[in-house]
């Protein structure tokens, strides 16, 4: 089976979003976005509801700003039908013509965008994908690992320089999203554009080289995923703890720098850590030496909204 | 016109269940025509009633809104129609093809059915069936570009559409005189009017006005939804 890719041509593929804003009625959905996309992988992360698939949509010509511009290479992107000869899309909703086998779907994206060997493009897509065996049978049997495969073949089939994938990988086991990572790292490192917008951390920083957050429809930050990775592990937690003695370990706990302030409530002690690592080393070790059986630790604000929602503060300040 | 998008439209409106809503009523057209011609043999009349009442008017309109809808408003709905508007085809190509097989499916299924229905209760006296035959099938064209701009400008579509041909068309067009003007079922019995002889029918509408009524609007509104098409926003989940 031949899963090497298209060469790519030496097209730019560069997204850029200029003071991009959406709204829907008094809704705001995306808010004064500024970023640029080029070649490798970016992850676009967010929680859901962040206005990611907003986001997307306009980069795709699907959704018109309502104010600022979204542009492929200087181009226009909103009101130009000749972009998608660059762009390829998967959008996120499932919704596919179930009556179609896989091959008919993946040859009719070919022939619609009139290559010159569309066979050839179909079957060369659909072996990219893991999808030949199963390309014969229509697509309402599929799974939706399968359902989500055979749209990314469509997408790739004219071999575009840009790929935007919303939330590519849900629904997919685990095989299926190990090999679709797989596929998008090689493609970007063969010089695509491509983004995918995901709400998990993990995820993004399997596949992306580099990581745009966007947070209530706001730009949150932009960079390395180990940048943002740092700027989350380093940020200030609150855990609460219960053990069978909480004033004597509070006590231990404020006396070290590691918390900036302890408070005993009826569930416990609450605990503003500032120096992750070292209170996670210095919890177990003090209630050792005091003799104290620690029943419960659990973080308060662990949830990606609180996450976010500091990324957001760190990036206004 | 896009054979690629002109096919897979094809096969959503005549593949499974679908085609029995197209199927349906043109079947109870040609077995009211039979039921009719067994219980009181031949009758210019009760074909001219049938094919009015029926033909024209109910059963016309509905495929327009089945047909003209079918053809786009389900792929809006679920994002399907991403799969098309995702590729370097002007938008107005893929309006043109979707209004061209909402067309003919309903030229064939009503105009086929008008025709042997009329046929069977008149034969081809005073061009009963000849007149309405050509009704049908330049009406159901209009109904179909008129239908099928209403499935991009609106998600409640068929709501809409069945208000407009229940109500605008069957009623307000068939009994209000001024309104009369302004009905496709009424532009089509002028087209069935002017090819027959039939003594048990005529019309207010002129063939002058009509024709070209029909015409401005079937152009109108293909245009219209190319325009619409390419400006549709699809938005994600969030």
């Amino acid at each position: 089976m031949t899963t090497t890719s298209p060469p790519v041509t030496t097209r730019q593929g560069v997204l850029e979003l200029a003071q991009v804003s959406r709204w829907y009625g008094n809704v705001v959905a995306v808010n004064d976005v500024t970023m640029t996309i080029g070649p490798g992988v970016t992850g676009l992360l967010g929680p859901n509801g962040a206005g990611k698939s907003t986001l997307l949509h306009m980069m795709a010509g699907f959704l018109a700003p309502s104010n600022g511009t979204a542009t492929l290479d200087g181009r226009q992107i909103w009101h130009n039908h000749d972009i998608y000869r660059q762009i390829g899309l998967v959008p996120e909703k499932e919704a596919v013509y179930g009556f179609l086998t896989g091959r008919q779907f993946v040859l009719s994206a070919a022939r619609l965008h009139g290559l010159p060997s569309p066979d050839d493009a179909a079957r060369r897509a659909l072996d990219l994908v893991e999808m030949t065996e199963a390309s014969g049978r229509r697509i309402e049997t599929y799974s939706k690992g399968m359902r989500q495969r055979v749209k990314v073949a469509a997408a790739l089939v004219h071999d575009p320089q840009v790929l935007l994938l919303d939330e590519p990988f849900n629904g997919m086991d685990p095989r299926q999203r190990l090999h679709l990572m797989d596929l998008v790292r090689r493609m970007g490192e063969e010089g695509r554009t491509i983004l995918f917008s995901s709400h998990i951390l993990e995820e993004v920083e399997r596949v992306a080289h580099h990581i745009e957050v966007l947070v209530a429809g706001r730009h949150a930050a932009s960079g390395d995923y180990r940048e943002i990775r740092r700027r989350m592990a380093d940020r200030p937690h609150r855990f609460r703890v219960r053990s069978s003695d909480d004033r004597r370990l509070a006590a231990a706990l404020i006396a070290d720098l590691s918390s900036s302030a302890v408070s005993l409530t009826e569930q416990g002690i609450e605990v503003q850590v500032t120096d992750f690592a070292r209170f996670t080393a210095l919890l177990p070790r003090t209630a050792r030496d005091l003799d104290v059986h620690l029943w419960q630790v659990s973080p308060t604000d662990e949830d990606l909204e609180s996450v976010f929602s500091y990324l957001i503060s760190g990036s206004s300040r | 016109m896009n054979t690629v998008v002109a096919d897979i439209t094809y096969r959503a409106m005549l593949g499974r269940k679908r085609i029995w809503l197209l199927v349906l009523l043109p079947v109870a057209l040609v077995a009211i025509a039979l039921l009719l011609r067994l219980l009181n043999g031949q009758s210019e009349q009760t074909a001219v009633t049938l094919m009015k009442t029926f033909a024209i008017g109910t059963m016309l309109p509905l495929l327009g809104l089945i047909g003209g809808t079918g053809v786009i408003a389900p792929e809006i709905e679920d994002g399907t129609i991403i799969h098309l508007l995702s590729k370097p085809i002007s938008r107005p190509v893929i309006a043109v093809t979707k209004f061209v097989v909402a067309a003919s499916l309903i030229a064939v299924f009503a105009a086929v059915s008008t025709f042997a229905a009329a046929y069977l209760l008149t034969g081809m006296e005073s061009g009963v069936a000849t007149g309405f035959t050509f009704g049908a099938l330049f009406g159901g064209v209009a109904y179909a570009a008129v239908f099928l701009l209403l499935g991009v400008l609106t998600r409640h579509a068929v709501a809409i559409g069945v208000i407009y041909a229940l109500v605008w068309e069957g009623v307000v067009g068939g009994y209000v005189p001024g309104a009369r003007k302004f009905s496709i079922q009424q532009w089509a019995q002028s087209l069935a009017d002017h090819l027959s002889s039939s003594a048990f029918f005529s019309t207010e509408v002129t063939l002058g006005f009509a024709v070209p009524a029909m015409a401005i609007v079937t152009v109108g509104a293909v245009l219209w939804t190319g325009q619409r098409l390419r400006s549709l926003s699809l938005t994600g989940d969030d």
